[in-house]
C-alpha cells in the first residue's frame, strides 16, 4: 500500500478492481464501510463475478478476465479527452514533460526492440533524450510531440470506449457511468483510493495492471493523498513481511536485488545502482543503496565482514537466471535437477500451477522436507486419496519429513500488515505436542549444517563457517534479538556528519532510523527499511496508541510503518507546488517556510525547499513515471495483451498469443488449450470463509463453506445441462475436476468480439486434508506460466470446458 | 451530515479481561413462559437493541463463527447444495444464518445479492414465550431480551409454532428448543454479542435501542442520499418492535431479504393456546383443552401435532366470536397453566 487500511476512511471513491477487499480482506475493508458511511465515498466495483465487494457497491462492471490494461488505458483515454487531469500535479510531479527518444514506437501490439526468438525487448528505445550532461530534455508547455504526455496521449488513442466495451464486456454505458466518476476525483479537493489484490497480479502481465491503475492516479493527482494512493492488499497475515526481507529467490531484504553473476565484485553491483539525479538538487534515494548493501552484510558476517574481502560480498549467491521463480524451480524438479526440496510454511501442491507436473515433479525429488503447522497436501501427496489425489504410493520413492511449526498465536513477534505496519503481537497459547518455532528449526539446521563442515569440511564453506551467529541461546534465537538486528546496531561510536564532536549513537546501541546507516562497516542493520523499529527508546512495534492526530488516521504512535514510521508514500504530494495542501481540508502535511510539518512523517528531507526537491524521492527524476523508461521488460506503457489462454484473438496482433516477454517452457506451451476445444473461461479467486487451505483445517470454516464448487451464469447451465447444485466435470489439456455448480445471476455471459464469453468462477479452498469435504482447487487446471517481469503465474485466467458429471447424488 | 450518531457498544475496543458480575438478575426477568404471577422487576434495564445494516453488510459469516464458538456448539458439515448458505438453514447448532438472495430490481434493472443476517428478532411481544406451555423455559428480561432456559425447555416445539419468524430449532436428541440469546451471558456483563463483536464492518452493532435507532436514522439517510428512496428501519411493531432490528435498503419490500416478514404477528393460533387460557380456565371450560395440551408436554415426542393444531384452530374460531380482543397480544402476564393445572 501506498497509504495505510485507515487511510481509506478518508477517501471519496473507492475502485476495488483486481480484487475482492470484502471476501479477500474482511477486516480492512472496514475502512471502506467507514468511509461510505462518515465520509459520504461511493464504491465502484469492477471484478468478472458480482462479488460481495459487489454487494455493497454503489456501481458494479463486469470485465473480462484479462483484460484489465484495456479498460484502464481506456480511462485515461476519457480523461485526457475530457480535461479529466490534474494539472499542476501531472506537469510538476510527473514526467509528463520529459522527451523520449526518437525511434521509439509501438505498432501491431509491440513496443519497438522486439526480439521474437528471445522473447525479449531491445529497450534501448524505451529512454529519455538527453542533453551533454545527461539530463532529460523536457518541454513544460507539454506540446513537444515527443514529450511524454503526447506519446501517452497517442497510446490510448485507440482504447476508445467501443473499443474497451468490445474487448472488456463492459457495457459502454455502465463503463462511461464509471470513467465519469473516477474523472470527478482529478479535482484538487476530490481523491480515488484503489484497492487491489491478486486479481491484477496473477496475469502474464501483472505488472503493468497495476502501473496502469499507477498512471491513472497520477494524472488525477491522487498519490500522496489522504484517501488516494494505488493500495495492494497483502495477504496471509505476513506477505507483505515476506517481501520486504527479501523471501525471493532474487531479492535481499529491504528490496536490494541478489547479485547476479556478471557482478562478481561488489563494486560492480554498486555501480548499476549508483542512482545520480537526473535533475539538480534531487534526492534520488537509491544513491544510499552502498549503505544499505553494506550494513547487511555487517548483519550476515559481523566482524568477518571487512573492507578487505568486500565486506563478504564474495559469499553471496550470484544468480545465473534473472530468478529461481516457483515455476523455474518446479520445472528443474521435474528435469530431475532439483533433488531435496525444503518447504516451509507453502502448500505448493494447491498453490502453484498446473498440479499434475507438481506431482511429477515432487516424485522426483530424494527427498521433501516440509516445515509447517498444518498436514499440507503437498506433504502428503505420495497418499492415494482417490480422485482426490490419484497416485500410486508404490511409485513414488521421494522420502518425506515433517517438522512441525507453530502458529501466528504460538510465538511472539512482528507480521506487517499491507499499510507497511510492523505490529508487534505475543504468544498467546503453547505450541501442541512436538511443534517447535521456525526459528528453533532454522537454528538446528544451520547449527548441524555448521557441525558437518566442521567435522567432514566441505566445497564453499565460507558463508556458513563465517555467519554472524551471537545469539543469547545459539539453538534458539529470540524474536527480540532478530528483531534487534533487523533494525541495526552501531558497531562503533556514530559521529554526528553535521557537528562531529557529537556522538550520534555509541558502539553497540540501536539505531533511530536509516538515515545513521555507514558503508564504512561501523553499522549493521539486517533490513534498512526496518531501522527505527526497535530502538534504544524501545520496541516501537509493540506502541499502541490509537490517538488520531489531525483526524487524517494516520495514527504515529501505534506500532511503526516503514519507511520512517511514514503512513503515506510520497506524502509531500499531497502539497502543491508551494508546500501547501492541494485540498486545506485535508491537510496532511505543510511547509512552513522552514520544514515540513504536519501529521505525517514527511516522505522527504525535513527541510527540502517544496519547488527545488522534487516529491517522488525513490526516483532518479524526483518526479513520477508515467513512461517507466526500461524498468519492465514489457513496455514503458502498459498495452493490451490477451492471456496465454484466451477465447479472443488479440485485437492488435493475431499472431501474438500471450505477453510477448513472458517466458514459458516448451512441455508448458505444449498443454495449452484454445477456446475452440475449451470455450469457457475460467478464473480463481478466494472466499470469506477459508483463508487459503488452512482454515479446512478447522471446524468452524468448514461448516461455514464445506464443500468444493465452482459458479457460473445461468446462461451456462442452460447451454451445458447443468443444475444447481448438480455435480459438474470441468477440464482442460493439463487436469480435471469434480465440483458442486452454483449456478447464478451474479456471473452473465460478456459480449467480447462478437461472441459469448462465459466465465467459470473456481474457488481455491480444497484439497484432500482437513476438516471440510474433500475436493479440488483451480491449480489442477491453470497456466504453468507467469507475469513477464516477475513471473508470478496466471491463475486468473485459462480456458476450460465443463459438462454435468456422473454421481449428483443431490436430489 | 452534521450530528453523528453515538459509537455503539460493539465499536469499543477490547473489554477487561479480569471477570465481571452479571448484572442481569433474575429479578430482572418481566416475563416468564407458563407463569401467572411474576414478580414486578425490581427495576428497568435499559432497553437494549441488535442493529443489523444490512448495506454495511458482507456476508461474510464472521457472525455465524462467533456465534458457534462463543455457543460452543457444534454444526455438521454439511454439503454444497448450490447456494452459499450453510449450515442450510437454523439449527439447533446454528442460532444465526447469513441469507443471500438474489433480486432483479424491476426499478433500476440492476442485480442486488441482498445478504440477511436471520436469527431470532427478540420481540417485544415474543410469540415463542407466550406459546410455551412450559414454566420458566422462556423469559423476558426487562432490557428486551428473550432467553432460552434450556434445563426448563421441555422440547414441545410450541415456540417454533408460535414464533412470526420461524426462528427456534428442537435439538433432535436433547429435546430442547434453541435459538439466540443476544449473548444475554455477554451483555450481563457488559459485553455486546459475539456476532457483533466479530463483524468486521459494523454491519452488527450493539447498544440502546434508542441509540441504536438513532445510529439506523442516520444510516437511512445515507441510503437516501444513494437513491435508495424506500430505505428504513426495520422495527415491526405487530410484535411490539424488536430487539433486533434491521437497516434496509427496501425497507417497503422486507419479504425480498429471503422472506422477511412484512408484517410479522404472533399466530392467531397461539393466542388461542395460550391467550384465551385464562378465560377459560375461568369459565372451566379449557380442562380438555389443558388436558392434551398436557398431553402433549409430557408424552413424546414433544411437538405439536397435527390433532393439537386442529383442536386449537377451532377453539380459535369458537374464541374469536365470543372475544375478538383475545387476539390483541397481552403486554403482561402470559398466563398459562402449568403451575394452574398443577
Amino acid at each position: 500500500m501506498t497509504n495505510a487500511w485507515t487511510d481509506i476512511k478518508n477517501t471519496d471513491l473507492v475502485i476495488v478492481m483486481g480484487g475482492n477487499a470484502a471476501e479477500a480482506h474482511p477486516c480492512g475493508f472496514k475502512w471502506v464501510t467507514e468511509a461510505k458511511h462518515h465520509n459520504g465515498a461511493k464504491l465502484i466495483v469492477v471484478d468478472p463475478r458480482f462479488t460481495r465487494t459487489a454487494s455493497v457497491a454503489d456501481v458494479y462492471a463486469p470485465v473480462r478476465p484479462g483484460s484489465d490494461i484495456a479498460w484502464l488505458m481506456g480511462v485515461i483515454r476519457y480523461c485526457l479527452k475530457n480535461d479529466k487531469v490534474q494539472w499542476d500535479y501531472v506537469k510538476a510531479y510527473t514526467n509528463a514533460t520529459c522527451l523520449i527518444r526518437d525511434d521509439f514506437g509501438w505498432s501491431e501490439g509491440l513496443f519497438t526492440g522486439y526480439d521474437e526468438e528471445k522473447r525479449d525487448f531491445d529497450r534501448s528505445s524505451w529512454e529519455y533524450q538527453m542533453d551533454e550532461q545527461g539530463q532529460p530534455l523536457t518541454d513544460p508547455t507539454l506540446t513537444h510531440p515527443r514529450c511524454v504526455w503526447n506519446l501517452l496521449k497517442e497510446h490510448v488513442e485507440v482504447y476508445t470506449p467501443e473499443f474497451v466495451s468490445n474487448l472488456t464486456g463492459t457495457p459502454v454505458d455502465r463503463y462511461l457511468q464509471i470513467c465519469e466518476m473516477i474523472g470527478e476525483t482529478s479535482a484538487k479537493d476530490k481523491v480515488m483510493t484503489s484497492l487491489y489484490a491478486l486479481g491484477w497480479t496473477q496475469h502474464s502481465k501483472g505488472a503493468q495492471n497495476i502501473r496502469g491503475m499507477a498512471m491513472l492516479q497520477l494524472i488525477l493527482g491522487n498519490i500522496g493523498l489522504p484517501g488516494g494512493g494505488v493500495n495492494a492488499l497483502r495477504g496471509h497475515a505476513n506477505i507483505q513481511g515476506l517481501t520486504d526481507i527479501g523471501l525471493l529467490s532474487h531479492m535481499m531484504p529491504g528490496y536490494m536485488n541478489l547479485p547476479t553473476e556478471r557482478e562478481p565484485e561488489l563494486a560492480d553491483w554498486l555501480k548499476a545502482r549508483e542512482n545520480k539525479p537526473l535533475f539538480p538538487g534531487q534526492t534520488s534515494f537509491w544513491r544510499n543503496t552502498d549503505k544499505f548493501m553494506v550494513s547487511f552484510l555487517k548483519s550476515l558476517w559481523g566482524e568477518k565482514a571487512t573492507a578487505e574481502n568486500d565486506w563478504g560480498y564474495g559469499w553471496l549467491p550470484k544468480l545465473d537466471v534473472p530468478y529461481y521463480d516457483i515455476l523455474r524451480v518446479f520445472d528443474m524438479m521435474d528435469r530431475s535437477e532439483i533433488n531435496l526440496y525444503i518447504c516451509q510454511g507453502f502448500n505448493p501442491l494447491l498453490s502453484f500451477p498446473n498440479r499434475a507436473k507438481l506431482t511429477s515433479a515432487l516424485s522426483k525429488l530424494k527427498l521433501l522436507v516440509s516445515i509447517d503447522p498444518l498436514q499440507t497436501e503437498t506433504v502428503n501427496f505420495w497418499q492415494d486419496h482417490g480422485i482426490y489425489n490419484d497416485v500410486d504410493p508404490t511409485k513414488i520413492m521421494t522420502e518425506v519429513i515433517e517438522l512441525p511449526s507453530t502458529c501466528f498465536a504460538e510465538d511472539d513477534g512482528a507480521t506487517v500488515n499491507s499499510g507497511r505496519w510492523l505490529q508487534w503481537h505475543w504468544q498467546a497459547a503453547t505450541p501442541p505436542g512436538t511443534a517447535k518455532h521456525d526459528t528453533w528449526i532454522m537454528a538446528q539446521l544451520f547449527l548441524r549444517v555448521k557441525r558437518l563442515y566442521e567435522e567432514e569440511g566441505g566445497a564453499n564453506p565460507e558463508p556458513i563457517m563465517s555467519l554472524s551467529w551471537d545469539y543469547h541461546e545459539p539453538e534458539n534465537p529470540h524474536p527480540e534479538e532478530l528483531a534487534k538486528e533487523m533494525n541495526g546496531r552501531a558497531l562503533a561510536d556514530l559521529p554526528d556528519p553535521n557537528d562531529p564532536t557529537k556522538v550520534l549513537r555509541k558502539a553497540g546501541e540501536l539505531l533511530d532510523n536509516f538515515g545513521q546507516l555507514r558503508a564504512d562497516g561501523s553499522t549493521m542493520s539486517g533490513c534498512w527499511i526496518y531501522a527505527g523499529s526497535w530502538t534504544e527508546a524501545g520496541n516501537m512495534m509493540a506502541r499502541r496508541d490509537n490517538h488520531d492526530e489531525g483526524g487524517v488516521g494516520t495514527y504515529l504512535g501505534w506500532t511503526f510503518a516503514w519507511p520512517a514510521n511514514r503512513r503515506i508514500l510520497y506524502n509531500r504530494a499531497s502539497c502543491d507546488l508551494q508546500g501547501k495542501p492541494w485540498d486545506p481540508k485535508r491537510k496532511l502535511l505543510e511547509w512552513n517556510g522552514a520544514r515540513w510539518e504536519g501529521f505525517d512523517v514527511p516522505d522527504i528531507s525535513p527541510t527540502a525547499k517544496p519547488e527545488e526537491v522534487m516529491p517522488f524521492i525513490m526516483t532518479q527524476e524526483g518526479t513520477a513515471r508515467l513512461f517507466s523508461r526500461k524498468l519492465l521488460r514489457d513496455g514503458p506503457f502498459p498495452t493490451h495483451m490477451e492471456p496465454w489462454e484466451s477465447p479472443i484473438q488479440n485485437p492488435f496482433n493475431k499472431e501474438m498469443r500471450g505477453n510477448p516477454a513472458g517466458r514459458i517452457f516448451p512441455q508448458d506451451l505444449a498443454q495449452l488449450g484454445t477456446s475452440d476445444e475449451f470455450p469457457f473461461v475460467g478464473t480463481s479467486y478466494r472466499l470469506t470463509e477459508h483463508f487459503h487451505y488452512w482454515t479446512k483445517h478447522s471446524k468452524t470454516n468448514a461448516v461455514l463453506q464445506p464443500e468444493f464448487f465452482v459458479e457460473i451464469s445461468v446462461e451456462l447451465a442452460e447451454l451445458r445441462g447443468v443444475r444447481k447444485g448438480g455435480r459438474v466435470r470441468i477440464w482442460n489439456k493439463r487436469g480435471e475436476i469434480w465440483a458442486k455448480a452454483v449456478v447464478t445471476k451474479r456471473i452473465k455471459p460478456l459480449l467480447c468480439d462478437g461472441k459469448e464469453v462465459h466465465v467459470v468462477g473456481i474457488p481455491l479452498h480444497w484439497g484432500f486434508m482437513g476438516a471440510a469435504r474433500k475436493g479440488f482447487g483451480p491449480n489442477s487446471l491453470t497456466v504453468f506460466a507467469g507475469d513477464a517481469n516477475i513471473d508470478t503465474p496466471e491463475s486468473k485466467v485459462f480456458l476450460v470446458n465443463i459438462e454435468p458429471a456422473s454421481g449428483d447424488l443431490i436430489a | 451530515m452534521t450530528s453523528l450518531a453515538p459509537e455503539p457498544l460493539t465499536a469499543a475496543s477490547n473489554p477487561p479481561t479480569q471477570p465481571l458480575e452479571s448484572n442481569l438478575l433474575p429479578t430482572d426477568v418481566r416475563r416468564i413462559s407458563a407463569t401467572a404471577h411474576v414478580p414486578p422487576p425490581t427495576r428497568q434495564l435499559t432497553e437494549v437493541a441488535k442493529l443489523i445494516d444490512v448495506s454495511k453488510c458482507i456476508g461474510c459469516k464472521a457472525c455465524q463463527s462467533a456465534c458457534i464458538q462463543w455457543n460452543d456448539t457444534h454444526p455438521e458439515v454439511e454439503e454444497n447444495v448450490g447456494i452459499y448458505e450453510n449450515p442450510h438453514d437454523l439449527t439447533p447448532d446454528m442460532f444465526t444464518l447469513m441469507r443471500f438472495a438474489e433480486w432483479e430490481n424491476p426499478e433500476t434493472n440492476e442485480l442486488e445479492w441482498l445478504i440477511r443476517k436471520d436469527g431470532c428478532m427478540h420481540c417485544e411481544d415474543p410469540g415463542c414465550l407466550k406459546s410455551c406451555p412450559a414454566p420458566g423455559a422462556i423469559v423476558q428480561y426487562t432490557n428486551g431480551v428473550v432467553d432460552f432456559i434450556s434445563e426448563n425447555c421441555i422440547g414441545c416445539g410450541y415456540c417454533v409454532k408460535g414464533c412470526p419468524f420461524d426462528v427456534p430449532r428442537i435439538h433432535k436428541t436433547a429435546h430442547v428448543s434453541k435459538k439466540c440469546t443476544l449473548c444475554s451471558d455477554r451483555i450481563a456483563v457488559g459485553q455486546g454479542p459475539a456476532c457483533a463483536k466479530a463483524c468486521p464492518t459494523q454491519c452488527i452493532t450493539f447498544g440502546p435501542k434508542e441509540e441504536m435507532k438513532a445510529l439506523a436514522a442516520e444510516r437511512v439517510e445515507d441510503l437516501k442520499e444513494r437513491g435508495y428512496d424506500n430505505a428504513g428501519l426495520y422495527d415491526p411493531q405487530g410484535v411490539g418492535g424488536t430487539h433486533v432490528m434491521y437497516v434496509l435498503h427496501h425497507a417497503d419490500k422486507p419479504s425480498i431479504y429471503s422472506g422477511l416478514p412484512v408484517d410479522p404477528r404472533i399466530s392467531p393460533l397461539v393466542e388461542a393456546w395460550k391467550g384465551p387460557a385464562k378465560k377459560l380456565g375461568l369459565m372451566a371450560a379449557g380442562a380438555a383443552f389443558l388436558g392434551s395440551a398436557l398431553h402433549g408436554i409430557f408424552a413424546k415426542p414433544n411437538e405439536v401435532s397435527e390433532h393439537e393444531e386442529e383442536e386449537a384452530e377451532e377453539l380459535y374460531e369458537d374464541i374469536v366470536h365470543e372475544a375478538p380482543e383475545a387476539s390483541g397480544g397481552e403486554a403482561h402476564g402470559p398466563v398459562a397453566s402449568g403451575e394452574e393445572a398443577r
